[in-house]
């Protein structure tokens, strides 16, 4: 359930509160998309697109968060198998 | 078929109006609004001392070679696509299969099914893109045939070309020689026509609709030929189920599996976003302009660069090997490296949002 | 493409499948509640890589498997009325209702639409005011808004010829009759991540209490479950049962509230059936009053007995022929009835029986030729099964 794909939003096209539609970027393609349930969002900004709308919009210091957390689990792994070698 | 506005006219770049004089069934009665529409309107666009006349059965003159015969019916909708149309992809077809097969394409026949109502004006762009074609493959349409069926009995025009080849040694020997260690390459990006046809024909994407590769696979095979001819077992075009097509089917020929590597499969930007948002896998979407190869694992870097010197062609890579025979006959290694089935392709792609 | 790559780093993937090895001391048994999660996990071959380690029960989150038969029946029934045209996503298309799958129907005659957006559907009821178009509205909270909104669309062009053939569900209340069922052996779930996008974690708080068991807000990269799944491991292994987010970048403690606004403007919760479990009290949306007028189910079968909706439209069409002009079949193949008895899918997306226990399974059920819906998609834990056991096979040979 559910395929959700990150888009970079260009630019808006109609701000209309509940029919308001940007253009957003997936790669090398460009749609339109309903934004009424992102109204912060901003030109640059990513957004999480669901059945041809944004349904959020994605938080990068977030996205950062998970990436710095996943690099300490490498870290310590990494430490893990070293000490392990070194017992050896 | 549903909708007011036929399939072929949404995306036709030909101004359409009431007045457009069209193709009516008397256009097929073979009398003389048929002899007309072949003498004025499809004989000049064809020119070749071959066809003149049009005769009933062409002659041509071979010197004594092996010939690859071929034949494909066309039909896409919609009738125009970013990258082509009806038209060009017809002759590419017939052409990309004779070419695969190992021969230099010669000659074509050309079908046209012409339902009742279609503006000439769009036949006339139809035809001119075959002849276009045509001339860009170095082939010449020497027969042909036309005939017009009731409204509704067809959407729009449908061609069916037959080809025919002059087999040009080393004639690759087909999948049942493909061994274990074999190389497994792709002459360029995966699926582009797959998703060209796909955004314009349910309107996916409105502002930057992705070209299609439509185009002729002759110089990708001359440049294989030439460079690594003898060591070629197998080529492709990936067209109707994509790659995972093609490769099933070898499969089944040679009795062994593949296995390829999915961070070696070369897309284009467009098609990665699409595929992405559609929820479709880029294997399993057709292409028009690339080939599948299978070439002995010695050679491989060699059947690379060659392909890579051809235009359009700078992706070409190395996408998988082949594996003895499993249970599963094609698998991929994706993120985590480990070999998973890839699925035969059933039926179109449908885009999920699941 | 930003947001995609990073998550699918192959180091930080392996370095994830160590530590979860490292740190589950028994054999843990999770459920990824969605659909997509089930896709991605087998796509990757995550759920192999772990054998031993945790065991992945492939939860009910798949829209497409849980669609009720009636309402499936429903929609085909609608593609073979004259100048009525289905609009569906594409994954419903070949889920089997009683008479075959759409996608046998539109072989049949029967008008279907595939599309990709809601909003798609509404254009093209826009540009096609001669034709009835009904919205098949399938899908969990995370497709709701979309649907909501082309319904207020729908209403601001005063479109009369758009209504919807509403079939969400709810998640929750289906993983709260999982867990009360008396054989249950889910430990732990990964939440969907997109469902909490709309609806935020905070609703999960009160679930993780009450039957203890660790609830971890999951996205659907292979590195996002991973780190799901090393969350749940490292909780049971603790002894803690809490509720944990693991999806930050797109998923906020009280989740989306305008999306949640557009929903509550158009839809209200109602109970619902599930294919395999039956009606599930609060298990799905209705469309509010002031939208009945977009209602599918009022516009078209407002003076039908539910039971009713299969045999009546095969006599209607016997009686009327067909409408297309193409040759005369019935819309209705061979009753499949039997067929919907005959699957276990209620056991199976329930984690109770493994897909290849089910007797069908393999034999008289395959992808090409499924038997119960979670045959069907291929995030369908029967059809995601039959893959991987091709490769299980290939290792051994290997
Ligand atoms: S194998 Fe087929 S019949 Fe058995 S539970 Fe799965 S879908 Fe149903």
């Amino acid at each position: 359930m559910c395929l959700g794909v990150p888009g970079q939003v260009v630019e808006w096209i109609d701000r209309d509160p509940l029919f308001g539609r940007a253009l957003i970027e997936f790669g090398g393609i460009r749609r339109e998309c309903p934004m009424a349930c992102v109204p912060e969002a901003e030109a640059g900004d990513y957004v999480l697109v669901h059945a041809g709308i944004a349904i959020t919009r994605i938080d990068e210091q977030q996205a950062r968060q998970t990436l710095k957390d996943l690099a300490s689990i490498a870290a310590d792994q990494d430490d893990h198998e070293t000490s392990q070698e070194s017992e050896r | 078929m549903m909708d007011p506005v036929p399939s072929w006219a949404r995306t036709c770049p030909v101004p359409i109006d009431e007045q457009s004089e069209r193709i009516s069934l008397a256009h097929g009665e073979g009398a003389r609004l048929s002899r007309r529409l072949i003498a004025e309107r499809i004989l000049p666009r064809f020119a070749s001392p071959d066809a003149t006349h049009f005769q009933d059965a062409a002659t041509v003159t071979t010197v004594g070679c092996r010939l690859a015969i071929c034949t494909d019916s066309h039909t896409v909708s919609p009738m125009f696509f970013p990258g082509g149309d009806l038209g060009s992809l017809a002759v590419f077809g017939t052409v990309n299969d004779l070419a695969v097969a190992g021969s230099h394409p010669r000659w074509l026949t050309l079908s046209l099914i012409i339902e009742e109502g279609l503006p000439i004006s769009v036949l006339e762009r139809i035809l001119d893109s075959v002849s276009e074609a045509a001339r860009q493959c170095r082939v010449r349409i020497v027969a042909g045939d036309t005939k017009v069926v009731p409204r509704g009995a067809a959407d729009g025009l449908y061609l069916n070309t037959s080809g025919v080849g002059e087999l040009i040694d080393p004639v690759p020997p087909g999948p049942c020689a493909i061994r274990v260690g074999d190389q497994i390459l792709v002459s360029g990006p995966v699926g582009q026509h797959g998703i060209a046809v796909l955004s314009v024909r349910e309107g996916y994407f409105f502002d930057s609709a992705p070209l299609s590769d439509s185009g002729s696979v002759i110089e990708q095979v001359v440049a294989l030929r030439d460079s690594v001819g003898p060591h070629i077992r197998a080529m492709r075009d990936a067209t109707r189920g994509g790659v995972s097509a093609v490769l099933h089917e070898w499969a089944t020929e040679c009795q062994q599996s593949f296995v390829l590597s999915e961070s070696a499969v070369p897309l284009t930007e467009a098609v990665r976003g699409a595929c992405e948002l559609l929820g479709l896998d880029p294997l399993y979407v057709a292409s028009e302009g690339m080939i599948v190869v299978a070439v002995d694992p010695e050679y491989a870097s060699e059947a690379v660069c060659a392909l890579r010197s051809v235009k359009g062609c700078e992706q070409a890579a190395v996408i998988g090997e082949v594996t003895t025979r499993g249970i599963c006959p094609v698998s991929i290694r994706r993120v985590l490296g480990t070999p998973q089935p890839l699925d035969e392709p059933s039926g179109a792609p449908l885009p999920r949002i699941c | 493409m930003k947001f995609v790559d990073e998550f699918r780093d192959p180091i930080a993937a392996r370095h994830l499948i160590q530590k979860i090895r490292a740190t589950a001391q028994q054999p843990w048994v999770l459920m990824e509640v969605c659909g997509g999660q089930t896709h991605s996990l087998l796509r990757h071959g995550i759920d192999s890589e772990l054998a031993g380690t945790v065991e992945l029960i492939h939860g009910p989150g798949c829209p497409v498997c849980v669609t009720g038969i009636r309402v499936i029946d429903r929609a085909q029934e609608l593609a073979f009325r004259p100048n009525v045209i289905l609009a569906s996503f594409g994954d419903m298309l070949r889920v089997p209702g009683t008479g075959g799958s759409l996608l046998s129907a539109k072989s049949r005659g029967a008008r279907v639409l595939t599309v990709y957006s809601p909003e798609d559907a509404v254009q093209y009821a826009a540009r096609n005011p001669a034709q009835q178009i009904v919205f098949f509205a399938v899908g969990f909270e995370t497709t709701a808004p979309a649907t909501a909104l082309a319904v207020l669309h729908a209403q601001k062009l005063g479109l009369s010829n758009f209504s919807l053939l509403a079939a969400h569900v709810r998640v929750l209340p289906a993983m709260e009759l999982l867990m009360a069922s008396p054989d249950n052996r889910v430990q732990a779930f990964l939440a969907a991540g997109h469902v909490c996008s709309i609806t935020g974690w905070h609703q999960y708080q009160d679930f993780a209490d009450r039957f203890g068991v660790p609830v971890v807000v999951t996205g659907f990269e292979p590195v996002d479950l991973l780190q799901g799944i090393l969350e749940c491991v490292t909780q049971l292994e603790s002894g803690r049962a809490e509720v944990k987010n693991c999806y930050g970048r797109s998923v906020a403690e009280t989740g989306n509230v305008v999306a949640q606004a557009i929903v509550d403007r158009v839809y209200e919760i109602d109970d619902r059936d599930w294919r395999g479990f039956g009606t599930i009290t609060n298990g799905g949306y209705r469309l509010r009053q002031e939208f009945h007028e977009f209602d599918a189910e009022r516009r078209f079968f407002a003076d039908r007995h539910a039971s009713q909706t299969v045999a009546d439209a095969r006599r209607v069409y016997l009686q009327n022929g067909d409408q297309s002009g193409t040759a005369a079949s019935p819309p209705f193949s061979q009753p499949f009835a039997s067929a919907e008895q005959r699957c276990k899918a209620g056991e199976v997306l329930s984690g109770r029986l493994k897909p290849c226990d089910c007797p069908e399974y393999g034999t008289n059920c395959t992808p090409d030729a499924p038997l119960g819906s979670p045959m069907v998609s291929s995030e369908g834990a029967c059809a995601a099964y039959f893959r991987y056991r091709g490769l299980s096979v290939i290792r051994g040979i290997q």
